[in-house]
């Protein structure tokens, strides 16, 4: 089946045909349009290895996130990143493609971060393998953390390892109601602390923590902490993961509004470009349903230190990501004149000219 | 005439710094001969201590257009030969760039210079009860620069990462000068990640003049547990135990026989002598969940066969635990003139046949070695014992060394888990990476830096040299013109 690709690729290079690389097709939304061929990962969909005294998995990118999942939770483990499922067929390889970590990640650390190791397939066809199935491994440049977020521009990733961790023990959700400033300070004031934060968000007036450990650990902070215990707090993250509250939904009913991220210092102040707004990772993320033009948002993201995306619009998408200052601009064409020199893969879907 | 010599370049440098910021005379450059790795020495022919970003950057243009390599060094205290001078090259040194430039308790940042030393974070954090995570045992010493160079970690790595996951944002200056700001404020940036491209990649793509690390609080109580063993391989079972018990220890740290007896010798941690392994188990965290955690941890440790159990009980002990492991090093340094010192990582499921394995060519090569271990994260560090002035000794030792990195590639692991390749191990990146793999290395670096004037032959072999390695690989680990240099 990896044969099959590899010929498919070869063949792509040979003739210059352009390939959208296809796991789940639960992110289609996300970055910029793009056209070509699809090449399907669905038959790469096995667990390699996994062993969970090692805290390490490895699975083809094809496989369902969902079975990964399953098979972690029989050993009371996880994906700590919390990646999103978007409906549910997400693959392991889509979700480290695009790098997207969920509400967890800012404090277990995003999908780069639990990557050890990918086996991945070049533009030119050519089966490589960077990293390994060790936590600590400095052997070489870092490819396998660059392919994760590349969107498939750099190759096709045909496998993964990485690194998973223990379930918590206890988990718990405590709300407050706050404004938005308050609630700001809040979650950067607890992240200084000794606590066993896991997920923060703030909605229309309400703060949500969740604490997540020991049992011990999780009482005792929720004695510290105070606020209302939330029921079936894990539906409630997991409908702000996968963005199915209808939050998100506002936004096919009127054609302009469009959903931003803007990815800012966790400090910044309250970014007063509407109501429509929902703050995620401890102040560091913060959705907006807008129709304020791109230049708006984007200078906004800058002045405090981080970048927009254009999440998801209401039709095709030609500048999803920030674009990049020169210098990196270069070095991103060099890299994918380097990995992919036909540029075959997901042209486009990241930066329009590559 | 090489291009570092010409009166041309060396004024126009000359013309970039203050005269005592420019060494040339071998008296003064011979202390930069070497970095940590004392036994690959070359002695420069120009060190440059630049005090501020805009002299850096100025030094780049001028190399650049000279087309004169640059070797960029922190505190020279890496332990694979990447900072050492190469001929014709400019050395780097960016140890004057140590200001801590601002550091925001509330968003749990701070923004260095490369020059700052790694411990110098922590204490400057300790007034808003936040340090930087990642502790490499020359923290006292080591630089934030050469710590993302080196992607660093530590004895807390399987809990709290490496730098590639305690930093933010770089500024970073290509050899034509160019200013590439990588990561953001925000905890991620768009297009590829440049950031873990960056570290770990040891000098070869561009000059970082800024750091941005991120903070964390510190734990509210630390407190550590020593287990004895009568077998390296319970002890090795043990580790995995404790993690499939669902604890993440943040440090769980193993050593040997040989290793716990000098250790003991050396600093008197009052370690069990009566055993085969010991084994520091390290909980930190909320109060009650150390509580919890240490309970867990013991239950799981008598379990697994320890034939001796002890709790630190106050912090004093806790040090006195821990003295001994930090003190391993020096202390396995008293029983020979030398020692080199490996990094392969395993996982850690093999420990018991690498261990095998490494005793067997103990006897094989006739040299002793202590084995201290990172054993939550499966990161080994042999210490091969030798007299670099019996003839040949240094030579076999670096012989049995390359063949323990090899194991540890063949068992699935890698040659370094922490101390980078340098020059020390670039014929075993012959073993671990494939020609198109190597190549994309090249490839990656030639997109940074096509004239490959930073760093040049180092961590990544020519294709030329792993041909000639298998080749003389063939003959039994005996290299053929043994008194060559090997680099």
């Amino acid at each position: 089946m990896l044969n099959t690709l590899i010929a498919r690729i070869r063949a792509a290079h040979a003739d210059n045909t352009p390939l959208i690389i296809q796991g789940g097709g639960s992110k289609t939304f996300y970055g910029n349009a793009d056209e070509g061929e699809i090449l399907a990962t669905r038959t790469l969909n096995s667990v390699v290895d996994y062993q969970p005294k090692e805290l390490v998995l490895t699975a083809q990118s094809g496989t369902p996130l969902a079975d990964i999942e399953a098979l972690l939770a029989e050993h009371k483990q996880m994906l700590a990143f919390e990646p999103p499922h978007f409906g549910g067929a997400a693959t392991l390889g889509g979700s480290i493609a695009a790098g997207l970590s969920g509400p967890r990640r800012p404090y277990a650390g995003s999908a780069r971060d639990f990557v050890l190791g990918v086996r991945m397939v070049d533009g030119t066809g050519q089966a490589l393998r960077f990293g390994g199935q060790v936590i600590k491994n400095v052997a070489g440049y870092d490819v396998s953390r660059l392919m994760v977020g590349a969107l498939g521009t750099l190759g096709l990733i045909t496998e993964v390892s990485l690194k998973v961790l223990p379930s918590p023990g206890a988990e718990t959700t405590l709300q407050f109601e706050l404004d938005e400033a308050a609630a700001i300070v809040k979650m950067n004031t607890w992240a200084g602390q000794p606590l066993p934060l896991s997920a923060t968000s703030w909605h229309a007036g309400l703060l949500s923590v969740r604490l997540s450990g020991a049992h011990s650990a999780v009482h005792a902070a929720q004695a510290k902490l105070g606020g209302e215990t939330v029921n079936d707090a894990s539906a409630f993250w997991q409908r702000l993961r996968d963005q199915t509250t209808p939050f998100f939904d506002k936004r096919p009913s009127t054609w302009n509004q469009r959903l931003w991220r803007l990815a800012v210092k966790p400090t910044t102040p309250p970014l007063k470009l509407g109501d429509a707004q929902w703050i995620e990772w401890g102040g560091a993320v913060r959705w907006l349903i807008s129709d304020l033009s791109e230049t708006t948002l984007r200078e906004a993201a800058q002045r405090y230190g981080g970048h927009a995306t254009l999440f998801r619009g209401n039709a095709p998408i030609d500048g999803a990501f920030t674009p990049l200052a020169p210098a990196l601009l270069t070095l991103h064409r060099n890299l994918k004149q380097r990995f992919d020199p036909k540029g075959i893969f997901n042209h486009g879907r990241l930066y329009p000219d590559f | 005439m090489s291009a570092i010599r010409s009166p041309v370049f060396l004024k126009a440098l000359r013309s970039l710094l203050l005269p005592e910021s420019l060494l040339t005379a071998p008296e003064d450059t011979r202390p930069f001969e070497s970095d940590g790795l004392a036994a690959y020495r070359n002695t420069p022919d120009v060190v440059v201590l630049p005090d501020s970003e805009a002299q850096v950057t100025a030094i780049l243009r001028l190399c650049h257009a000279h087309q004169v390599a640059v070797v960029t060094r922190g505190a020279g205290t890496g332990l694979a030969a990447g900072a050492l001078p190469v001929d014709g090259a400019v050395l780097l040194v960016l140890a004057r760039l140590n200001q801590i430039k601002n550091i925001d308790p509330l968003a749990r940042t701070a923004v260095v210079q490369p020059g700052v030393r790694n411990l110098a974070i922590s204490e400057a954090a300790a007034a808003y009860n936040l340090y930087y995570a990642p502790d490499p045992s020359s923290q006292i010493a080591c630089s934030i620069g050469g710590n993302v160079a080196e992607n660093s970690g530590g004895v807390h790595c399987l809990k709290y990462g490496l730098t590639v996951h305690n930093i933010l944002k770089l500024r970073a200056w290509t050899i034509d000068g160019q200013l590439l700001e990588i990561g953001s404020d925000a905890l991620d940036a768009p297009g590829y990640d440049l950031l873990a491209l960056m570290t770990g990649s040891e000098g070869m793509l561009a000059v970082i003049t800024e750091v941005t690390v991120k903070l964390l609080p510190r734990p509210e109580r630390a407190q550590v547990v020593l287990a004895a063993f009568d077998d390296v391989a319970k002890a090795g079972a043990a580790v995995g135990n404790i993690i499939a018990a669902g604890v993440i220890p943040a440090g769980l740290e193993m050593m040997d026989r040989l290793a716990i007896q000098a250790a003991e010798d050396f600093v008197h941690a009052g370690y069990p002598l009566d055993c085969e392994a010991i084994l520091l188990c390290e909980v930190d965290g909320v109060n009650e969940e150390v509580s919890d955690d240490i309970f867990t941890v013991h239950e799981v440790l008598a379990a697994s066969g320890a034939t001796e159990i002890r709790t630190a009980d106050s912090e004093e002990q806790r040090l006195k635990f821990w003295a001994g492991r930090k003190a391993a090093f020096p202390a396995v340094g008293r029983l020979a003139p030398d020692y080199y010192c490996m990094d392969g990582t395993i996982p850690r499921a093999q420990l018991p046949h690498v261990l095998k394995r490494i005793s067997e060519m103990s006897i094989e090569y006739g040299l002793a070695v202590a084995n201290v271990f990172h054993a939550g994260d499966g990161n080994l560090h042999p210490l091969i014992l030798f007299d670099a002035n019996q003839p040949g000794e240094l030579h076999q030792a670096e012989t049995f060394g390359g063949k323990i990195l090899e194991l540890c590639v063949e068992v699935g692991g890698t040659i370094t888990g922490e101390h980078g390749v340098g020059l020390e191990k670039i014929n075993q990146m012959c073993a671990q990476f494939s020609t198109p793999e190597l190549t994309r290395f090249h490839e990656v670096k030639a997109a940074f830096d096509p004239d490959g004037l930073l760093n040049p032959g180092k961590a990544v072999p020519e294709l030329h040299r792993c041909a000639e390695w298998g080749a003389m690989h063939i003959q039994g680990g005996q290299l053929p013109y043994p008194e060559l240099p090997r680099f």
